[in-house]
């Protein structure tokens, strides 16, 4: 394989493999906000699905098992965010960052005596003839099951926003609480929900990262990603398409980076290491206007109000 | 330093949101430091009359020095690299006050990372319980994932609070903080992990683990199929382009095909990154990897995964790959932090900055994996000895870096300190320095 192709499929295979945990994160945030709540805490639980999960799976030895648990435990992370700013009124910015500390600490001393273990995890499944496609069959069709399911996520989410009586009703609530009441909807109820499936799939993302993609659990493992997802969902304009765009394309950017210096191409890795963020950075200072007019009404207010 | 050079500062929502979570951090949490009691201090010890007791130097085994040499281990405690600034442990008012009876002799630990990562952190907590096997009397304060930054300094504060007399930072990046720290606490003593110099109270000391990178380069040379080797890194620092630069050439000393591709990842312990770098490397062809990162596991499983070899670094990683495992370049901190308590008890201890390597037991070979072949086991074991005797120089010229040139004269083979500072490459790595 020449050095282009080689460069090629490296960003590709990046794109999905360090996207996906990202890109669920994203999903989920995309939900919590479009009910008008802002959570920081996507961190935080997506440490806890990344910890939770690896947990259950190496004491169960079942992968299904393993993936539940770390969707709970995002989840459970976020029901605590949801109770603390819907039914406490806490500030909201604070309250989020405050739970992706206790999310960092809780996994620190869960996951203690779990670093070096080893498990099954979920393995690549190759799916038949989409898979031979040279370069690109090999990059999305060679995945495990989290990114199959996160690639239909995408077009799903999108339909069950836009398309269905729950979504219309969660856009209403983010667009305005009283108006959504006076129409009858509970909105704290509609809140909850939405906060707890963020919290869910932000755990599932981490538990891509712990089962799928490394295999392993080191304390604070998500490094970032669940701030870079709260980044993408901008990038994104709180749809679910775009979100799963900005998630791949964030991974392109790292995928590149390692690419470019295992072919020994004469760029500063210092450079490089900077290539993610300066590609997130670029991308939402273009779409800027457009951005703000697509932010729900209600998530304006948060920042404007702070609370 | 380098670590606090992270430079992704471009993401700008990013950096705002995390140094607002720093802030956090710093401001409403105190930074705790767990006490861990000895396991059972001997009583007999607290009957003996203080002024009767007879100050026993420590004298470690071979086996404690996993192989060597007791007598070279004592001899770096003797020699002074840096005499400028060195002072006496009796001349500092709080670490040379006598203890009252039953008291314990209070000491600090800060790792900059978990203290179970299977890597750097977990082999200096692993070197702290052997002190406290050592000398039972003392009581050890550990405080974990402390960043590089201010936060270092109001931890270490709040270990003298609690009355450490003794605080050993383990990270490099915790050199300045605790260097301005020193100043201002003249009667604590500081110790720093990887540090080229000392001051009245600050001491410093590290290993020469790079020795065993050649050994491990030989292994990897030897296993290679591809010739194809991979080397995932953090930053361009010296310590990490000795290692790089070690282990390609002991792989293209027993094959000269070879050829090494250097990677940096911005990050000591990023497993994702580390786990999508295997992936890169493993589509270009490399079937042996080697990291020098903080947190070891991600790497070594992604070798076990995609049924390829790799040496270890820090801690022996062993059981994260049972087929692929070769063997692996790991501190042996234990008897060197107890030489300096039993030092700094004694009131012998002189701030300075003590290096020691193979043969002087700062470092020490990991087991050798099961698949390991017995001839290729046998020449690192041969490579060992002759980089504990002298008989094997590493760096002895002529090397040449990246662009062929010279850099190494035929015959030279440069002083320890001045293979701290390098800043190239060896010819035949592939790869970056800035």
């Amino acid at each position: 394989m020449t050095t282009f192709w080689l460069v090629i499929k490296g960003v590709l295979t990046g794109a999905v493999g360090p996207g996906i945990s990202v890109m669920y994160a994203t999903y989920g945030e995309v939900i919590t906000e479009r009910s008008g709540k802002i959570n920081l805490g996507v961190e935080g639980a997506m440490l806890m699905g990344a910890c939770f999960a690896f947990i259950a799976a190496a004491e169960t030895q079942s992968e299904a098992i393993g993936v539940l648990a770390g969707g709970l435990a995002g989840g459970a992370l976020s029901l605590f965010f949801a109770f603390m700013v819907i039914t406490r009124r806490a500030n909201q910015l604070a309250t989020g960052l405050a739970i992706t500390m206790l999310g960092i600490g809780i996994t620190s001393w869960a996951g203690r005596s779990y670093v070096g273990v080893s498990i099954a995890g979920l393995d690549p499944i190759a799916i038949p003839v989409l898979s031979g496609v040279p370069i690109l069959g090999e990059a999305l069709f060679h995945q495990d099951i989290l990114a199959y399911i996160a690639y239909a996520l995408g077009p799903t989410l999108w339909f069950v926003l836009f398309r269905s009586r729950w979504g219309l009703s969660l856009r209403a609530v983010g667009e305005s609480v009283e108006v959504a009441y006076a129409a009858g909807r509970n909105a704290a109820v509609v809140q909850y929900g939405a906060i707890a499936i963020g919290g869910i799939l932000a755990g599932i993302g981490g538990a891509q990262l712990s089962l799928a993609f490394t295999q392993s659990w080191s304390e604070g493992m998500t490094a970032g990603r669940g701030f870079i997802a709260v980044a993408l969902v901008i990038f994104g304009m709180w749809t679910p398409l775009r979100a799963m765009a900005g998630s791949l394309l964030f991974g392109a950017a790292i995928g590149l980076e390692l690419q470019l210096q295992t072919v020994d191409a004469p760029v500063s890795p210092f450079y490089l290491q900077m290539l993610p963020y300066i590609t997130t950075l670029v991308v939402l200072a273009i779409w800027t206007g457009a951005t703000f007019r697509a932010m729900p009404e209600g998530l304006k207010r948060v920042l404007k109000e702070g609370g | 330093m380098y670590r606090k050079l992270k430079t992704k500062v471009p993401m700008l929502l990013v950096a705002m949101i995390s140094v607002m979570a720093l802030a956090i951090a710093c401001g409403e949490e105190a930074p705790t430091a767990t006490p861990t009691s000895a396991p059972t201090a001997a009583p007999a010890a607290t009957s003996t009359p203080v002024a009767m007791m007879t100050k026993a130097a420590y004298v470690p085994t071979a086996d404690d020095l996993g192989g060597g040499s007791p007598a070279a281990f004592a001899k770096v405690f003797e020699n002074s690299i840096d005499t400028s600034t060195n002072q006496a442990a009796s001349e500092y008012a709080d670490a040379a006050k006598p203890l009252d009876d039953g008291e314990k002799l209070k000491i600090g630990f800060i790792f900059v990372g978990s203290q179970q990562d299977l890597g750097y952190n977990q082999a200096a907590y692993e070197g702290s319980q052997y002190l406290l096997k050592q000398h039972p009397d003392v009581e050890i304060l550990y405080a974990e994932n402390i960043p590089e930054t201010a936060q270092v300094k109001s931890v270490m504060e709040g270990m003298i609070q609690q009355g450490a007399k003794v605080i050993f930072a383990t990270s490099f990046g915790y050199s300045d903080a605790t260097k301005e720290l020193a100043k201002q606490h003249p009667g604590i003593i500081f110790l720093h992990q990887g540090d080229l110099e000392s001051t009245p109270n600050y001491g410093a000391y590290f290993g020469n683990i790079w020795q065993l990178e050649y050994a491990m380069g030989q292994a990897a040379g030897r296993t290679t199929k591809t010739n194809e080797l991979g080397f995932v890194a953090a930053f361009p620092i010296p310590q990490t382009l000795l290692n790089v630069n070690a282990f390609h050439l002991g792989a293209a000393s027993v094959n000269p095909d070879v050829s090494t591709t250097f990677v940096l990842l911005g990050d000591w312990c990023d497993p994702a990154k580390q786990a999508a770098a295997a992936q890169t490397m493993l589509d270009a062809g490399v079937d042996v990897i080697t990291q020098h990162q903080d947190c070891t596991g991600t790497i070594t499983t992604a070798a076990e995964r995609a049924n390829i070899h790799v040496t270890g670094y820090h801690q022996d990683a062993s059981p994260a790959a049972p087929n692929g495992w070769l063997s692996g370049a790991v501190w042996n901190w234990g008897p060197v932090y107890t030489e300096l308590v039993t030092e700094i008890k004694n009131g012998t201890y002189k701030t300075n900055v003590f290096f020691g390597g193979l043969e002087e037991g700062f470092v020490k070979l990991a087991p050798f994996g099961a698949n390991v072949p017995m001839e290729v086991q046998e020449e690192v074991l041969a490579t060992v000895e002759g980089l504990r005797d002298g008989s094997i120089q590493p760096f002895l010229g002529p090397i040449a870096d990246q662009s062929g040139a010279v850099r190494i004269a035929d015959g030279e083979s440069p002083p320890d300190a001045e293979l701290q500072t390098i800043d190239w490459l060896v010819e035949g790595v592939s790869g970056s320095t800035n």
